[in-house]
């Protein structure tokens, strides 16, 4: 049948624009609400649908694992120390090397150019080796924190020289120019002007690494580092458990890129609303 | 046209060039931009052009863009280098480089103009990651040497001279656009310039702020700061400046005090330009 041609809808005849809005901004809210709900119970679904499949091939040692949680999640803090250690020096290789990358004297840029090219064209786990199992042919025996915090860092520098480069080279041109109108040299500049306003550039960048850092992490449990990823593997192998004691190490790093990027986006909302915009 | 000799003595004048109503008798010209040719690749922007300007007044650059004013100005202080020609601020003379063949001693040598010639920009250029304050106190403490607590009496003194010393601990980014490149004056003051460059400083701001602005810029030019002005504001000119310049396609084409210039142009061009921007 043909609706009425007086008709106006939900609200009926004479809605006025207040309750129009409200209406409109209700209906959105409920659609949100609706679209989150189908989420989790998607997930929940999902999630408790893989359980299921784990749990039933009789592989999880619940008991076991108990006995063991305590030395493997031991591991968590020297994985996040690993990973904090790691990305503070990556961060300062990144900074040389971007300044190396953007410098117009030849040799320093062939250098940095040389680190970038070298690190990224070759493994990581070639790099992890080397420090722990080539280094030490030549004398050079790094404790196992040093080790696998300088195979990291050296290796992140790289990638992250090139986020800095792109960082540097976001600041304004216009900011580089009051500088020097200033009378400020060209250290000064960078140093005072430039850098602090590409660091904030690149914050959300670093962020990114950091998550990857914490995942590339288990790589170093090759220098015999006792992080997450050595614990479950050495628990799970000498007991022929592996399979429990390798879900249980995945759920965590799951759980704590979970709650960096939680933490990132908090920071990067934070600083949407500073009042310090570049 | 005549080129500059090597050593900056030079034959060629600004023959447009007079002593403003305040400059002191027999004082010479402050700053000497002599026979100016810039090319950007095979685009000559500016054709031997000379500009001299005397202690204590306040000249308007005046001309439709591309026309080069903006490029004139800031090879004043180096932010454009010159393809040809010399530059004097306060008897320092600095030729033209295009090469960027200099020394350490002529790069430092700009470093000392650009310590005379302050430049405020049209988009002001504030450092977004610094408190109003520290954007005022950062280059007299780093550049000048000048101890903290000193740099900060003279910051405020120039913040409340620009009707700003609420804003002081405020970041650039909680300021509206007149407020910003006010604070970008004062910032300019503090360095003490011998000479202040604004290029086109109204340009890129809302019309019910442009006048805070040429406001704070007329009283500066009433008191005796030497400033060369890029603008488009006529009204501005017509009340602060003791001489106005019209370029055109790289040259001055005429130049004469505010009034005669703005009321009674010579030149067609001039004419013509003026029409225009009067009319909207």
């Amino acid at each position: 049948m043909v609706a009425p041609v007086a008709s106006r809808g939900p609200l009926g005849l004479g809605a006025g624009p207040e309750a129009i809005i409200r209406a409109v901004a209700a209906s959105r809210r409920q659609a949100r609400l609706r679209f989150r709900l189908i989420f989790f119970a998607t997930w929940l679904v999902l999630v408790g649908g893989l359980a299921l499949l784990i749990g039933s091939t009789g592989r999880i040692d619940l008991p076991f694992l108990g006995t063991w949680a305590p030395f493997i999640l031991g591991g968590i803090p020297i994985t996040i120390a690993v990973s904090v250690t790691s990305i503070f020096f990556a961060t300062i290789f990144a900074v040389i090397g971007a300044l190396g990358r953007l410098s117009r004297v030849a040799p320093i840029y062939a250098t940095a150019t040389l680190y970038v090219s070298l690190v990224r064209g070759t493994p990581l786990i070639v790099q992890v080796f080397f420090v722990f199992s080539a280094l030490p042919e030549f004398g050079v025996v790094l404790p196992a924190f040093i080790a696998g915090c300088l195979a990291l860092s050296f290796n992140y520098g790289a990638y992250m020289t090139e986020i800095f480069r792109a960082g540097i080279q976001a600041v304004p041109r216009g900011q580089i120019e009051a500088a020097a109108s200033l009378g400020m040299t060209e250290r000064q500049t960078m140093r005072r002007i430039v850098l602090p306003q590409a660091i904030r550039i690149v914050i959300p960048a670093i962020g990114n690494e950091f998550i990857a850092m914490i995942k590339d992490s288990a790589l170093v449990s090759f220098v015999a580092l006792q992080e997450l990823f050595w614990r479950a593997r050495t628990v799970g192998s000498s007991h022929f458990q592996s399979f429990s004691t390798l879900v249980l190490a995945a759920l965590v790093y799951w759980g704590l890129t979970i709650v960096f990027s939680l933490v990132q986006e908090r920071l990067e909302k934070r600083m949407a609303e500073s009042d310090i915009r570049i | 046209m005549t080129t500059a000799s090597p050593g900056g003595d030079s034959t060629a004048q600004d023959p447009f060039a007079a002593p403003g109503v305040l400059t002191p008798s027999g004082a010479p010209p402050i700053v000497r931009a002599l026979d100016l040719e810039k090319f950007y690749g095979s685009n000559h922007v500016l054709r031997g052009i000379s500009l001299e300007v005397y202690p204590r007044e306040t000249v308007c650059l005046i001309g439709r863009s591309g026309s080069g004013k903006s490029t004139l100005l800031r090879c004043i202080n180096f932010l454009e280098e010159p393809t040809v020609g010399t530059i004097e601020v306060d008897g320092l003379v600095v030729e033209a480089d295009p090469l960027h063949a200099r020394s350490a001693r002529h790069r430092e040598q700009i470093r000392q103009i650009r310590l005379r010639a302050q430049m405020v920009f049209q988009e002001f250029n504030l450092f977004p990651h610094l408190k109003v304050i520290d954007n005022l106190i950062e280059a007299p403490i780093r550049v000048k040497g000048v101890p903290r607590s000193q740099a900060i009496a003279t910051a405020e003194k120039f913040l409340a001279k620009v009707g700003l010393s609420e804003k002081r601990d405020e970041y650039p980014g909680r300021l509206s656009g007149g407020q910003k490149q006010r604070v970008a004056i004062a910032r300019a003051l503090t360095m003490e310039p011998k000479v202040l460059l604004f290029d086109e400083p109204t340009s890129a701001l809302d019309p019910t702020l442009v006048g805070e602005v040429l406001k704070v810029m007329a009283e500066l030019a009433h008191e005796g700061a030497t400033m060369i002005v890029v603008t488009h504001e006529m009204a501005f000119a017509r009340e602060a400046a003791d001489r106005v310049y019209f370029i055109d396609e790289g040259v001055f084409v005429e130049a004469a005090p505010h009034s005669e210039l703005l009321d009674n142009p010579r030149d067609p061009r001039t004419r013509d330009f003026l029409a225009r921007t009067l009319r909207t």
